[in-house]
């Protein structure tokens, strides 16, 4: 088939496994929103003894990249523990799907964040969470790492256009080195946006860009 | 081995018409000397006179004179020419103030940002929710320093017609040159330059199952317009570049071979796909439900994303387009249906149908069964819409 996308992704778009939703989930997540393009919930059911995902469903409000890395994280989380599936990264995702092109790399992102947000959930409802952790600029720059820039597929601070971060009293101030009427601007401020506002202490997020 | 697909993506571009090729091959093996050798040898004044009668044929479609049309590369560049050559010429003698719709095309859109870039002023003029500028607002939005007016004729993605008589008509009230983007309806939506007052169009012929590479643009006589591009004296001095008399005979051709009794088979194909598809739950129709391109159909699903859609309907041999972000390169929704007031997600499920001269009535159930069956697949899988 004469497109951008691997026979592999082709075949978990056409026949994506563990799709729809559990009744009764013992956590869930939500990652994106109609408002930004595609959206992904991720459901779960973990044995409480020792901490196994028992089944996982996801769905799916987005394109052919979103779906088939919904289908390929969910068969790669199924069985495992709540640590062992956290360790699963959007780049194993990847490989397993024989690659993605750069573009449509954001929307596969999506779909593991979104079973990554789910674990967060089964643990803060079950009281898993460790403290608290004040941000700083080391904590907003590891998200910023789950923010891509889509020329080349790759994330913003590996691509180094992360130029300045600022905390100031609830404010996030990010500096991206990039005029502002590039091609991705708009997608990338939202991405930033998106990513760092949920922070707890986090109340105001500003995006420049130079020029 | 090609699979045979339902081709209705026609406002991407079209299948070639065997016809227009019979009439290009001339062209290219026999009579293939350049109009300029006139002088020289007689193959160059045949060469000529193909230029000369398919100029005066293309022209004719338009009300104009042969010697008011020229042919260019495409749309891209008479849209550009048009723009561009006008704030060349005026820029500096009468104002630097341009007025454009929010929903143009990119010929369009980014030749006024080129242009203000260079410190001309720009107006984006907003549409209704159904593509619609508002004639008053035009009106109140040109000033002394107006140079033109750039308003489409037809919507590329949604469809929507524009007014292009009572535009003109204010705009030669107010003394301003208008330059119409005719490239979507052009000639199957007829528009007569001796009617309307309209001083530039921008036209092509591959969207008309004629060939790629050329369109043309009618320059209504006396209209300032600076050549930008350096050359020869081709084209009235307007376009530079070795004559593509190939082309502009397939061009002829292919104008000629559009009939009202095609168009009005489409715009059935059209208005039954629209009926078919607003019974799947949860769709609506983008662009005018009437004063619409007759071969087109833009349809928006909720709960579901484009790209995915069109996968799908790839699968089941069905080619399409969507204004979903996910489909396009900047990875930004459709401006089209941000600009008529429609959300992300309004983008994100939008679907364009467009119909040509191959494709049959049976198409139309086909086309719409896959749909209504890939939506309601997708659907199934979406986190949105069940309660």
């Amino acid at each position: 088939m004469p497109l951008p996308y691997s026979e592999i992704v082709m075949e978990h778009f056409r026949n994506p496994r563990n799709v729809g939703r559990i009744e009764d989930p013992d956590a869930k997540a939500i990652e994106g929103s109609p408002a930004c393009g595609d959206m992904v919930a991720v459901y779960l059911k973990v044995d409480s003894e020792d901490l196994r995902i028992t089944d996982v469903k996801f769905e799916s409000y987005g394109c052919a990249s979103n779906i088939a890395t919904g289908s390929i994280i969910t068969e790669l989380a199924k069985g495992k523990t709540l640590e062992e599936a956290k360790a699963i990264t959007w780049k194993q995702a990847a490989e397993v799907l024989g690659g993605l092109p750069p573009i449509k790399v954001h929307c596969s992102v999506l779909a593991v964040e979104g079973l990554h947000a789910a674990i967060q959930n089964y643990e803060e409802r079950h009281g898993l969470v460790k403290e608290r952790v004040p941000t700083t600029v080391k904590v907003v720059r590891r998200r910023l790492k789950r923010v891509m820039n889509p020329v080349v597929g790759l994330d913003l601070v590996r691509t180094k256009l992360v130029k300045e971060i600022e905390v100031a009293e609830g404010t996030v101030r990010v500096v991206i080195d990039l005029p502002a009427d590039h091609q991705f601007a708009a997608n990338i401020r939202e991405e930033i946006v998106e990513k760092i506002e949920p922070l707890w202490d986090v109340d105001k997020v500003v995006v420049k860009f130079t020029e | 081995m090609v699979k045979k697909i339902v081709y209705l993506d026609n406002a991407a571009t079209t299948r070639l018409d065997e016809r227009v090729l019979e009439a290009m091959k001339l062209y290219f093996f026999d009579v293939y000397a350049v109009a300029t050798s006139q002088f020289g040898y007689s193959m160059g004044i045949d060469a000529r006179d193909a230029l000369d009668d398919a100029r005066a044929r293309v022209a004719a479609a338009l009300g104009a004179a042969p010697e008011e049309f020229i042919f260019t590369s495409g749309s891209t560049e008479s849209s550009n020419l048009a723009i561009k050559g006008v704030a060349m010429a005026l820029g500096e003698k009468k104002g630097q103030h341009v007025i454009v719709s929010k929903i143009e095309d990119f010929p369009v859109l980014y030749s006024a940002r080129a242009l203000e870039k260079q410190g001309f002023q720009v107006t984006y003029l907003d549409v209704d929710e159904r593509g619609r500028i508002d004639l008053d607002q035009l009106r109140e939005t040109i000033t002394p320093e107006t140079i033109l007016v750039s308003i489409q004729a037809a919507n590329q993605e949604i469809g929507t017609l524009q007014d292009v008589a009572a535009i003109g008509a204010i705009c030669r009230e107010k003394d301003v040159l208008f330059h119409t983007d005719a490239t979507h309806s052009f000639p199957r939506v007829p528009l007569d330059v001796r009617e309307a007052p309209v001083d530039l169009v921008t036209v092509t012929a591959h969207l008309i199952h004629g060939p790629k590479g050329v369109g043309g643009l009618y320059v209504r006589e006396g209209t300032p317009l600076v050549k930008w591009m350096d050359g020869g004296f081709q084209e009235f001095n307007l376009r530079p570049g070795t004559e593509n008399i190939p082309s502009a005979v397939g061009f002829a051709e292919a104008v000629e071979l559009v009939t009202p009794e095609e168009t009005a088979r489409l715009q059935d194909m059209r208005d039954r796909l629209v009926e078919y598809l607003l019974q799947i739950p949860h769709s609506r129709l983008n662009g005018h439900p009437t004063l619409r391109l007759p071969h087109n159909t833009n349809v928006s699903f909720r709960f579901v994303e484009g790209e995915s859609i069109l996968l799908h309907l790839d699968m089941r041999g069905f080619a399409v387009s969507t204004g979903s972000a996910c489909f396009s390169r900047s990875l930004e929704a459709s401006h089209v249906i941000l600009g008529i007031g429609g959300n992300h997600e309004r983008a994100h499920g939008s679907v364009r149908f467009t119909f040509g001269r191959f494709n049959q009535a049976e198409d139309v159930d086909a086309v719409a069964q896959a749909v209504a069956d890939v939506v309601s697949a997708l659907r199934k899988i979406s986190p949105l819409g069940k309660e």
